[in-house]
């Protein structure tokens, strides 16, 4: 689905990572862990085209992510859910519009309604769903991230921190919610620091974690 | 059609999902409906002076005056030569002595209504109307210097000719005016589109991660600077229009400059200002948009 491969990527002559290699299968659930300032958030953006490799490969279901148009970066980017650290959300829409942003950008906003209602009621934010993004708290707007991420029902689902700004509780929560989409078949990529959280899902789902430390990528496991 | 149906009616969803500006969006509106009020005008007075220049081009190519010496005396062989003259010229469909009333209502202006003109030696005019093939202005001149002495054509071309040139260069910096007002149109509304995308840079970051194209973001802004520069010249043209019928009319003074207004038809021209008005800034924001939006990769 999504695959980098000898990636590598930097801010001015700064180098982030080099030559990293990763593939993402159909149906698979990965966990990024690494410190803070180690590129996380910089691997995510490749993988939904965000940012550009300066070396190597990204191919997004099969394209070279390097030769897409704009248009066809939208395309792309229409199987991809993504939850966002900071939740990008406009604040001068409301909760439900905001959550049903892809379908509407699609000129797919007739389908709103049903998904909506129910994706709502999945996140337990039926009451929000009138309220604008600023009143909102941590925890309802990463759930409300997570709806908007998976209403066009994407292939896959990447996540950023979306455990970050949450309680333990909501934070066991949301994780559940993104095991529940993974048994629905869709790939999943979560991106934390939060080691505690990955060791607690660790008995619900079979996830491969990988480490970005230093600019290597590497296999995680068995020290968690 | 179906392209020009949606941007009339619109996707109030996609409407949304830009947030209004709104001290742009005003400005928008007032400066379109601005153009529109002064396109009126440089209308006006570009179709006024088309039609006046008309009729003097008309007038110069048919008629023409002769003036025979002011001599009592010789006053009647002197017409009669010059009429047979004038009648047996090729190309001369009409020719009339001018009574003593309305030569004397042409002097009028300068003399007053109690000249007396039986005491005084008035010069006779004779008006030549020629036919549409005309007839040979020189070759008239050379008969009527021999058959009738003194006499004196005027063509009226040593003054009406520099007054059409006149009135055709009036009509043509009309339409020019009308040109700069569309390209003040869309100048205006590319700056505002172009500071409305920057603004909103965020809010565009956020639809393109959720998967918007380009033609997507570029309609919510094309969309709503059109129907603003549409509004907008509605109204200034419908002010506009107000104005040119409250000036006063060609047939209380006589001049070119009161006869500014529509006639007929032409009262469709400023109908046309309003839809000009969004053509221009459907194409100025859809070009803008497109530029922005790549430039914001």
């Amino acid at each position: 689905m999504i695959e980098l491969d000898k990636v590598s990527y930097g801010y001015g002559d700064t180098a982030l990572f080099s030559q990293l290699s990763l593939t993402l299968a159909p149906g698979s659930f990965h966990f990024l862990t690494g410190p803070s300032g180690a590129g996380k958030t910089t691997l995510l953006r490749l993988c939904y085209a965000d940012l550009r490799a300066t070396a190597g490969k990204v191919r997004l279901f099969g394209q070279d992510a390097a030769a897409l148009d704009r248009d066809a970066v939208a395309m792309a980017r229409r199987r991809i859910g993504v939850v966002h650290q900071d939740c990008q959300f406009l604040d001068h829409l409301n909760l439900a519009e905001n959550i049903a942003l892809p379908l509407t950008v699609s000129d797919r906003a007739s389908e709103a309604a049903g998904n909506l209602q129910e994706l709502l009621d999945w996140v337990g934010l039926v009451p929000q769903a009138g309220q604008r993004p600023p009143e909102l708290s941590g925890g309802e707007r990463q759930r409300a991230a997570l709806a908007r991420a998976v209403i066009v029902s994407p292939e896959v689902i990447i996540a950023d921190e979306p455990t970050g700004n949450v309680d333990w509780e909501m934070s066991q929560r949301l994780l559940s919610l993104l095991v529940e989409l993974n048994k629905m078949g869709k790939t999943i990529l979560i991106a934390t620091h939060d080691l505690a959280m990955i060791r607690s899902m660790k008995s619900d789902v079979s996830a491969r974690i990988l480490r970005l430390k230093d600019g290597q990528l590497t296999q995680a496991g068995a020290e968690l | 059609m179906k392209g020009v149906l949606e941007l009339i009616v619109g996707d109030p969803q996609a409407d949304r999902a830009v947030p209004p500006t709104g001290l742009t969006a005003r400005l928008t509106v007032f400066v379109a409906g601005v153009m529109a009020f002064l396109a009126v005008f440089a209308l006006a007075i570009s179709l006024a002076t088309g039609r006046q220049a008309a009729i003097w081009a008309d007038e110069l190519a048919q008629s023409a005056t002769l003036r025979l010496p002011a001599d009592p005396e010789m006053a009647d062989d002197l017409l009669l030569s010059a009429v047979e003259v004038l009648e047996t010229t090729p190309g001369v469909l009409r020719v009339r002595a001018l009574s003593s009333d309305e030569q004397q209502a042409l002097l009028e202006p300068w003399f007053g209504p109690d000249l007396p003109l039986d005491s005084l030696p008035i010069p006779q005019l004779i008006e030549v109307v020629a036919d549409d093939d005309g007839y040979d202005i020189d070759g008239l001149r050379a008969r009527l210097t021999a058959q009738v002495p003194g006499a004196v054509l005027d063509d009226h071309t040593a003054w009406r000719e520099p007054l059409v040139a006149a009135a055709n260069r009036i009509r043509l910096i009309g339409w020019a005016v009308i040109a700069l007002i569309g390209a003040t149109i869309a100048a205006m509304i590319t700056l505002a589109a172009q500071a409305s995308l920057a603004a909103n840079q965020q809010v565009i970051r956020v639809l393109r991660l959720v998967g918007a194209k380009d033609v997507y973001i570029a309609r919510a802004f094309v969309r709503r600077y059109t129907l603003r520069a549409a509004l907008g010249a509605v109204v200034g043209m419908i002010v506009g229009v107000v104005g040119v019928q409250i000036l006063p009319g060609d047939n209380q003074v006589g001049s070119i400059l009161m006869g500014v207004g529509f006639e007929g038809a032409e009262w469709l021209w400023p109908i046309v200002i309003p839809l000009l008005s969004a053509i221009v800034a459907f194409l100025a924001t859809r070009a803008a948009a497109f530029r922005t939006l790549k430039e914001m990769t």
